[in-house]
């Protein structure tokens, strides 16, 4: 049986969810191990257990939280080299797409990035990839051993199996020089009462909207439908909201009942995080803007004008 | 203090793009300096004018993107260094990175800005190999950048909002769109930028040997699509109707 290793990311002492939905995949294709390094990892242990690694191998400590990417490739760096996994998976988050890059480097592996699926064909591993703006799929073969591939967030869906894990403590095997690039202070910007990633309904915006002034018709939408208020990358860099609020793929996959865009063309980085809504609506003056093309209901016009109109009926309709 | 930015040529996200029949994105037409390492340019550029030194431009790619060089520089940057080879189509994250550190590591910079990720990739894979193999610490997704006393201080930005990370110099940078806005290039700085130097190499200049690629393309097929629906032209009432009727099928409203 292959030996599949799983990234357990903590994020300040907590579990990600898209480590977890990565064992649904992993438990599939050989014996899996999870790795969770930092304060909160041996806490973790019960879930990564649960979701069927067969061990977790942790240390807790606090440099690995402290500390960017350094440490973490550090202890993954010698744990390969004594246990020598087939496949390592990452989510393709921030803090993980780090760790792996070093990691990926200091092997000389290589890795797959932005992966929707890895697969054991012929004793190797094949990772798909959203290609061209996910109008393609793309097969990757890795080369390397130990195969390196980070899966997008929403991959698969998580699944309990009922297992339980034996935790076995590592040593950390952080390097005189890798306390460098320290975190010394975090800061939480303000955030939406419905977390995007979980909302049921999302409304974006993008540059169609003309200005940041104008954004406040998007929350005002959410906020009547219950939903969450999302963007595109365009408006997130041009500074109009927080990168928080970025779905595509760089920012956040979503997967929600109804996709409302609002002023957004669909630009590939875009439409990658949104289109596995189950229904999506867009708004857009353009004709011939792509994301017309993939919407299950287009209205060619002004978003400025429809998204009040649009509010006034729903609030009218829910009788608030 | 000598500042290195990486650059790329990427295909104009501004205009549609197409597919090669090798399904390479079509590369010859529309390619523009990625519009990031605008970005992280300017912020090399504001580091210079505060602390004074040099930055540096390190792109690898085709003869052409000496075009996208010849930008940075009549932006105000020194001078360019651009990798190109026979070998490149296809270079992997990991062969980019072992190139760029090549080239990048004579310079003995105080700090290396990158692109969080390039337009046409956007896996943001690069920049921590090249800290890896440059042995340096990485400060990356940061949306501010200040320099004191032999120490880098960002914002790293993150879902919850950001974190406050320091480091020693020599660093590497990773820089978010929303930095700073590119400035244009005068035409004084146009006129200039044709006199700065953009030295070439080659793989074998940099001692690269390319070996066996870290993954191999099996296919490529179509994903599949989603169907496209009903498109309405809004008269001032339809379009809110039609988004009603969806909103009460999918018994939201």
């Amino acid at each position: 049986m292959p030996k599949i290793w799983v990234y357990a990311e903590l994020n300040q002492g907590r579990l990600t969810t898209t480590s977890l939905e990565l064992f649904t995949r992993a438990r599939e294709l050989g014996n899996v191990d999870a790795v969770a390094l930092g304060p909160g990892a041996v806490n973790a242990a019960e879930a990564l257990g649960r979701h069927g690694a067969r061990r977790v191998l942790v240390n807790e400590d606090a440099a690995f939280a402290e500390y960017v990417a350094e440490p973490a490739t550090d202890c993954l760096a010698a744990l390969v080299a004594q246990e020598r996994p087939d496949l390592i998976m990452f989510g393709f988050s921030p803090d993980s797409r780090e760790v792996a890059g070093r990691l990926a480097a200091r092997l000389g592996t290589g890795l797959i990035s932005n992966a929707m699926d890895v697969e054991a064909v012929n004793g190797g591993f094949v990772a798909k990839v959203p290609y061209f703006g996910g109008a393609k799929v793309a097969s990757y073969r890795a080369n390397a051993s130990p195969a390196i591939v980070l899966i997008r967030p929403k991959s698969f869906e998580i699944s309990d199996s009922g297992d339980q894990a034996e935790v076995i403590a590592v040593s950390a095997s952080i390097g005189e020089g890798s306390r460098r690039a320290r975190i010394v202070d975090r800061l939480e910007e303000a955030a939406d009462k419905v977390k995007l990633e979980d909302a049921r309904i999302v409304v974006s915006g993008g540059r169609g909207l003309g200005g940041p002034e104008n954004f406040h018709f998007v929350h005002e939408l959410a906020d009547a439908l219950g939903g969450a208020a999302g963007a595109s990358r365009a408006v997130v860099d041009a500074g109009w909201v927080p990168y928080a609020m970025q779905v595509g793929q760089t920012g956040k996959t979503v997967r929600p009942g109804v996709y409302i865009a609002a002023g957004i063309s669909g630009a590939m980085q875009h439409t990658v995080g949104m289109k596995g809504s189950k229904v999506i609506v867009a708004i857009n003056k353009d004709r011939d803007a792509p994301i017309l093309k993939m919407a299950d209901l287009g209205v060619v016009g002004d978003a400025l004008k429809i998204l009040p109109k649009l509010t006034e009926a729903v609030k009218a309709r829910k009788g608030q | 203090m000598k500042i290195v930015v990486t650059v790329k040529q990427v295909p104009d996200p501004n205009s549609s793009q197409g597919l090669d029949p090798d399904n390479t994105v079509a590369r010859d037409r529309e390619v523009v300096l990625d519009p990031g390492d605008e970005c992280g340019i300017e912020m090399g550029l504001q580091l210079k004018e505060a602390h004074g030194g040099e930055v540096v431009l390190v792109s690898m790619g085709p003869e052409r993107a000496r075009d996208a060089i010849r930008k940075g520089l009549s932006m105000g940057a020194d001078r360019g260094i651009l990798i190109t080879d026979d070998h490149l189509a296809g270079a992997d994250a990991l062969l980019t990175a072992r190139v760029l550190a090549a080239a990048i590591e004579p310079e003995s910079p105080e700090l290396v800005i990158c692109a969080t990720e390039s337009y046409d990739g956007s896996t943001g894979m690069v920049p921590p190999m090249l800290a890896e193999l440059l042995g340096l610490p990485q400060l990356t997704f940061a949306k501010h950048v200040e320099i004191a006393d032999g120490r880098v201080t960002v914002h790293r930005q993150t879902e919850e909002g950001y974190q406050v990370v320091e480091a020693a110099t020599p660093s590497l940078v990773t820089v978010t769109a929303g930095i700073a806005e590119p400035r244009y290039a005068s035409l004084k700085g146009i006129m200039a930028a044709r006199s700065k130097e953009v030295k070439l190499f080659t793989f074998t200049d940099l001692g690269i040997e390319q070996g066996e690629p870290s993954e191999t393309v099996e296919s490529i097929i179509d994903a599949e699509a989603r169907k496209s629906g009903e498109v309405v032209e809004d008269d001032g009432a339809i379009g809110v109707a039609k988004i009603m009727a969806v909103l009460q099928a999918a018994k939201v409203v």
